[in-house]
């Protein structure tokens, strides 16, 4: 075919943040995807709610205690993580170095107290339905909480060294921060139907 | 199923005879009644081959009750609609292809023309609201028979209870009073013309009930209790079969409806009611002793013995059922002993063992059950 | 530093300063996949992976007729011995499962995978090792099942195993854990396909191409892809539930401990209605693809073309109980969705209008493809109203799980999917291969098929009918059914026979067929803008768009843009809606961890099945596969501005 040169895409830069950014819109398809899973998660809540007479059927509900400082400890993790997020879009690669060192602790502390709170949730998975939909729909979430902190640890190590340097990783930053939010957003959800509603029912 | 005629009959030779059929081994054959005309007449328009492909006993195009009537009538709506439909998407493609067309050179594209592309825009939206009229039109006419199918509900006149297990049917009639309420398997005898409720439940896995002659089918679902309301009109034979894949032997999972007489249904009853009859010659009792004393009473029940046992279809009655193994063999005496003597050769993985009578005692516990009229 | 300040470097780019022979030179040793295994196993060409994910689920296409067969025969006369109950149930179960998942949608994803990058005018797919890895997964998944199924462990439970059936107490043994786990891979690949289908879509298509000028199959696999991601999790988390109930005891679909046997029918349905449509959208875009070429002309109606894909989703998602009909829901809730699952006609109308409409404008050309898009019409037509008749609650409730649905989701899929997606086979065999397919194969091929498939299903209806349940593995002779599924067997080989042509047409023209050229049906989207098999780069130059049929709009001279790097994997991104150039974006090159990453996650799904700590120990490979997937790796030239800290 005859070459038709229209236009010269020399100039345009080779990497960008949010949007405009491949990994950006892969996170977001995930995103979507695992999200959806939670909302079907607390539809099959719902729905196996309306099994029961009582909800819980027969055992109190678990413990308020280590549910409620998880999501105290992630809403108040937003604000380190927003940190994050713009020190990388700023491409301050120190400040970004210590945001996710931040973010890592944080990650690791929600798994500590995620321990306890599958020590408090008063049945087990195999007692009844009711203990079968709260044990997974809380697994679900560690299993989010435990690849984030695995991914923020490889980021860590790869900002920490020469890797950091190349503002893909830095791009990967904001991408693991808008992950963390995702993780944070879909937590408050789940502590409402597995803590307050069935105290509110 | 064999029991709904002789097998000899050539394949394909429905409606079959009217009357009672030749041949049956036990004593009142079964009866296939056909009314002509009825709901049969708006059939006659079909080609003959396909018109006898509709009726028989298990076919929702040969309706014998309300129920099945007024779903029929939703049919053929259903079907002259999509007829017609389909008849004119045939024929548009026929034109748009076989009509003259504008030239184009080889490879060459036709231009996009906006006159002609407006009037196609117009014709899709004649397309566009013929098609919203005639969903709304059947919409409302399934949203019609569907509350049709109901009426009469609270007229209830009779209740049984099916409970489908694999791979069989539990029939019971309920009665305030105990000693009056009937068990039975992989049969049902309806009154005609009475409403009846038919109460669906299940222990193991799920089931459906479908007697296509009477109604459509409706599950059977653990933890659940179903219900399917219909009336019987036409007196007759009919087969139902479970519906849903119920695990290795779902093929083999049918029973017969009877349709009857008031009468007759209650002849059936008070008979069904009755104790099981005592051993009548030598060889009957040692019969009796067989059973007793084998793993048969482990899971059967016979009334007015000592054997009481549930899990498996009671046979106070067996001998006044037309067939043996939900629907697999007609009943007789031949089959129940080539039956009893191996149960998994026949129906694999049902679950009744293999006992292992041996053959003396075999002839004798046929000779004893085929007693229990 | 700021990105928009890096200035091009003095690389060597593609442009009216480098000569063309030369461009192609250094393109094809930048992208070019390595020859022998080694590269057969790192490719993440998606040309190349497309091709495989083709042919294996071709090769699946071919299993689950195998099987199809067996049950006609089984079938064929009453009575009959070939196999017994629990063969059958495995084969019919083994039948629906490939069928959907390990061929329906894996090959449609895999049109998708080779197509689309094409069509949008790029040089590879976006996450071309996510690509990798999906195949892989798939394959293994596949593989996996089958092997179970050799060894007298294939699923059971139908392909819908519904519980309690398939539950721990009525599928005892390993079956069903291999199917539930199964689908647990495919749906993995499948999601993995679908956020690459999407960004590609989005965020790599050709200069110019703004969303009203996407081509109608990028439409569709666009819509296909989103639904995907809406309707897997849910059949993820259901079979997810079902595994648990079976391994580690717990209760969802108990009623004695308070689950519910129809939680799993509405999450199986959510999903499984949905995929119908999954697999045939796609179909659709390959119609309109065939319909514009064959018709010489664009399709008429581009805009509602694409208003029904999209109205088809989502009304998709609001049927799932018209399968559930005959389950005793509450009959008010249950009006809706006739009314929900009768409306879903109306964008399959629209569709139906507009391709006869651009045949009745245009000027058919005879060949292969536009034979199974006549069929397509013919057939499809006819299940799409038979799918009507059973959005009524009490039609649905006599037919239910009788031979007239076994009819009616034939006349769908196979006359909704599987005709167009042979139609296309035709179409594009020369666009992947180079050589023309045989038209006098074709014809006979098709002929065979269009019959046989109506010889084999059109009794079908009268049969269910007439009172012939789904999945009985015999029936007695006295019904009358025998002389319907005699002549059903019939057809059934004679679609055999279609089929079997077909794969004698590939084999002979693979060899010695006529050469294809870049454009064999004149056809105006940018995949026959260059030549067939495409290379590597796929595009010497990225094309610029300027209607919706670029090649008829530019009549030969096809303009482009230039200032991609030669040297290094570079494609071009735009933006969303308008697809103005916005970035240079570097594509990755072959590597081994994808495989790797495959491998450690079967091991992970495998041995879940047999043990639940594989979940814990299986993770430790995985993860050493992902890292070394995602670890940074040195570029061969300095590819990228360092940031100065």
């Amino acid at each position: 075919m005859e070459r038709n040169f229209v236009r010269d895409v020399s100039h345009l830069p080779t990497h960008g943040h949010g949007p405009s950014n491949l990994t950006w819109w892969g996170t977001i398809g995930f995103i979507l995807i695992e999200g959806f899973a939670f909302v079907l998660a607390g539809f099959t809540y719902l729905y196996l709610m309306m099994q029961f007479q009582h909800w819980p059927p027969g055992m109190p509900p678990p413990e308020l205690l280590w549910g409620t400082l998880m999501t105290v400890l992630l809403v108040l993790s937003l604000a380190p993580n927003v940190w994050a997020k713009r020190m990388a879009e700023r491409e301050d690669v120190p400040r970004s170095r210590i945001a996710v060192l931040v973010m890592l602790a944080i990650g690791v502390l929600t798994l500590v107290i995620r321990w306890f709170e599958f020590t408090v949730l008063n049945v087990l998975w195999d007692s009844n339905a009711y203990g079968s939909i709260i044990w997974t729909i809380l697994g679900l979430h560690t299993l989010h909480l435990v690849t984030d902190v695995g991914d923020t640890a490889v980021l860590a190590v790869l900002i920490l060294t020469k890797h950091g340097k190349d503002p893909r990783r830095l791009g990967d930053v904001t991408d693991n921060a808008m992950y963390w939010n995702f993780v944070v957003a879909a937590w408050v959800p789940i502590y409402a139907l597995l803590y307050l509603l069935p105290r509110a029912v | 199923m064999r029991g709904f005629g002789d097998s000899r009959r050539p394949q394909g030779a429905w409606p079959p005879h009217p009357g009672p059929l030749p041949g049956g081994e036990r004593e009142g054959p079964l009866t296939l009644t056909l009314s002509p005309g009825g709901r049969g007449t708006w059939v006659a328009a079909l080609p003959l081959p396909l018109l006898t492909a509709c009726s028989g006993p298990q076919s929702m195009l040969d309706p014998a009750g309300t129920q099945a009537g007024h779903i029929g009538t939703m049919w053929w709506i259903l079907f002259a609609t999509c007829a017609a439909v389909y008849g004119i998407v045939m024929l548009w493609l026929l034109w748009a292809l076989a009509r003259r067309h504008r030239w184009v050179e080889p490879r060459g594209v036709l231009p996009v023309e906006e006159g002609r592309d407006r009037g196609l825009t117009f014709w899709l939206s004649v397309w566009v609201g013929g098609t919203v009229v005639i969903l709304c039109g059947l919409v409302t006419a399934s949203y019609a028979v569907d509350k049709s199918l109901t009426h009469l509900a609270n007229r209830e006149e009779l209740a049984v209870e099916v409970e489908g297990m694999q791979w069989w049917w539990r029939i019971r009639y309920p009665d305030d009073d105990p000693s009056r309420s009937i068990a039975t398997a992989n049969e049902i005898h309806l009154p005609a013309g009475a409403p009846v409720r038919l109460k669906l439940k299940a222990q193991d896995v799920i089931h459906s009930l479908w007697i296509p002659n009477l109604h459509g089918k409706m599950d059977l679902i653990p933890g659940r209790e179903n219900e399917l309301f219909l009336v019987a009109e036409r007196e007759g034979t009919y087969r139902g079969q479970c519906a849903e894949f119920c695990g290795l032997q779902h093929a083999h999972m049918a029973l017969t409806v009877v349709v009857e007489s008031p009468e007759d249904f209650n002849a059936w009853k008070e008979a069904q009611l009755a104790p099981a009859p005592e051993p009548a010659s030598d060889e009957q009792k040692r019969g009796k002793a067989v059973f007793l004393s084998s793993a048969c009473s482990m899971c059967h029940g016979i009334r007015g013995t000592t054997a009481s046992a549930s899990v498996a279809p009671d046979l106070t009655h067996l001998a006044s059922r037309p067939t043996i193994a939900a629907g697999t063999l007609p009943y007789n005496r031949g089959n129940l002993a080539a039956w009893i003597a191996d149960p998994q050769r026949i129906k694999p993985g049902n679950h009744m063992p293999l006992v292992g009578v041996p053959p003396p005692d075999l002839q004798a516990l046929v000779a004893y059950l085929d007693s229990l009229k | 530093m700021s990105p928009k300040d890096s200035h091009p470097s003095d690389e060597l780019r593609d442009g009216p300063g480098l000569n063309e022979d030369e461009t192609c030179r250094r393109l094809e040793r930048t992208w070019g996949t390595a020859p022998g295994l080694w590269g057969w196993l790192t490719t993440v060409d998606h040309k190349l992976i497309g091709r495989r994910y083709i042919v294996t689920g071709f090769v699946f296409f071919l299993l689950g007729g195998i099987l199809a067969l067996l049950m006609r025969l089984q079938l064929a006369q009453p009575e009959g011995t070939l196999v017994g109950p629990d063969r059958y149930n495995q084969i019919f179960s083994m039948h629906g499962t490939t069928m959907m998942f390990l061929f329906a949608v894996p090959i449609m994803e895999a049109m998708a995978v080779y197509l689309v990058p094409l069509m949008v005018g790029t040089r590879n797919i976006a996450f071309p090792r996510l690509n990798a890895f999906s195949y892989w997964v798939y394959l293994a998944g596949g593989i996996m099942l089958y092997v179970a199924f050799l060894l007298n462990t294939g699923p059971e439970a139908g392909w819908f195993s519904y519980v309690p059936l398939s539950g721990p107490e009525y599928s005892p043994g390993k079956r069903t854990d291999f199917w539930a786990q199964m689908i647990t891979f495919t749906e993995v690949a499948a999601l993995a396909v679908a956020v690459e289908v999407i960004v590609t879509v989005l965020k790599m298509r050709a200069p110019g191409m703004s969303l009203n000028r996407v081509p109608l199959f990028v439409w569709s696999m666009l819509v296909t892809s989103f639904m995907v991601v809406f309707a897997m999790p849910s059949i993820m988390l259901a079979s997810s539930f079902l595994i648990m109930d079976r391994l580690i005891g717990t209760h969802f679909f108990n009623p004695a401990e308070g689950g519910d046997p129809l939680l799993w029918q509405h999450l199986f349905w959510f999903f499984g209605h949905p995929e119908v449509y999954i697999i045939f959208l796609p179909a659709l875009g390959m119609v309109s693809s065939i319909v514009a070429a064959m018709a010489r002309r664009p399709v008429f109606g581009h805009l509602p073309m694409v208003l029904a894909l999209i109205a088809t989703a989502f009304l998709g998602f609001g049927l799932w109980v018209h399968h559930m009909f005959a389950t005793g829901l509450p009959r008010l809730g249950v009006s809706y969705f006739t009314a929900a699952s009768m409306m879903i006609a109306i964008p399959s109308g629209i569709q139906i209008f507009c391709w006869i409409a651009t045949l009745w404008d245009g000027q058919p050309q005879w060949r292969t493809p536009l034979l199974f898009v006549v069929g397509f019409v013919v057939i499809f037509v006819l299940g799409g109203l038979t799918g009507v008749m059973l959005a009524s609650v009490p039609f649905d409730q006599q037919v239910h799980d009788t031979y007239f649905v076994v009819a009616h989701f034939h006349y769908v899929l196979i006359g909704g999917a599987v005709f167009p997606l042979f139609g296309a086979f035709y179409f594009w065999f020369p666009k992947i291969t180079g050589r023309m397919l045989s038209e006098r194969l074709g014809r006979w091929n098709f002929g065979l098929f269009f019959v046989g498939f109506n010889v084999a299903f059109f009794p079908m209806h009268l049969l269910g009918m007439v009172g012939m349940p789904r999945r009985v593995y015999t029936y007695p002779a006295e019904l009358g059914w025998a002389g319907m599924n005699l002549t059903a067997t019939i057809g059934a080989l004679m679609i055999a026979a279609g089929v079997a042509l077909f794969i004698v047409n590939v084999l002979v023209s693979l060899r010695g067929g006529r050469i294809a050229g870049p454009n064999p049906w004149g056809a105006g989207t940018l995949e026959w803008a260059t030549s067939s098999p495409p290379p590597s780069y796929n595009f010497a130059h990225i094309p610029v768009v300027e209607g919706l049929e670029p090649l008829w709009d530019s009549r030969g001279r096809l303009p482009v843009v230039h200032g991609l790097r030669v040297e290094e994997r570079e494609v071009l991104l735009t933006t969303v809606v308008d697809a103005h150039p916005d970035l240079r974006e570097p594509s990755p090159r072959p590597t081994i961890w994808p495989l790797l990453s495959a491998l450690a996650i079967t091991v992970l799904f495998i041995g879940s099945i047999f043990t639940p700590s594989a979940v814990v120990w299986g993770s430790i490979p995985l993860a050493v596969g992902l890292i070394g997937w995602f670890w940074p790796k040195r570029s061969r030239t300095p590819t990228e501005p360092v940031v100065e800290s």
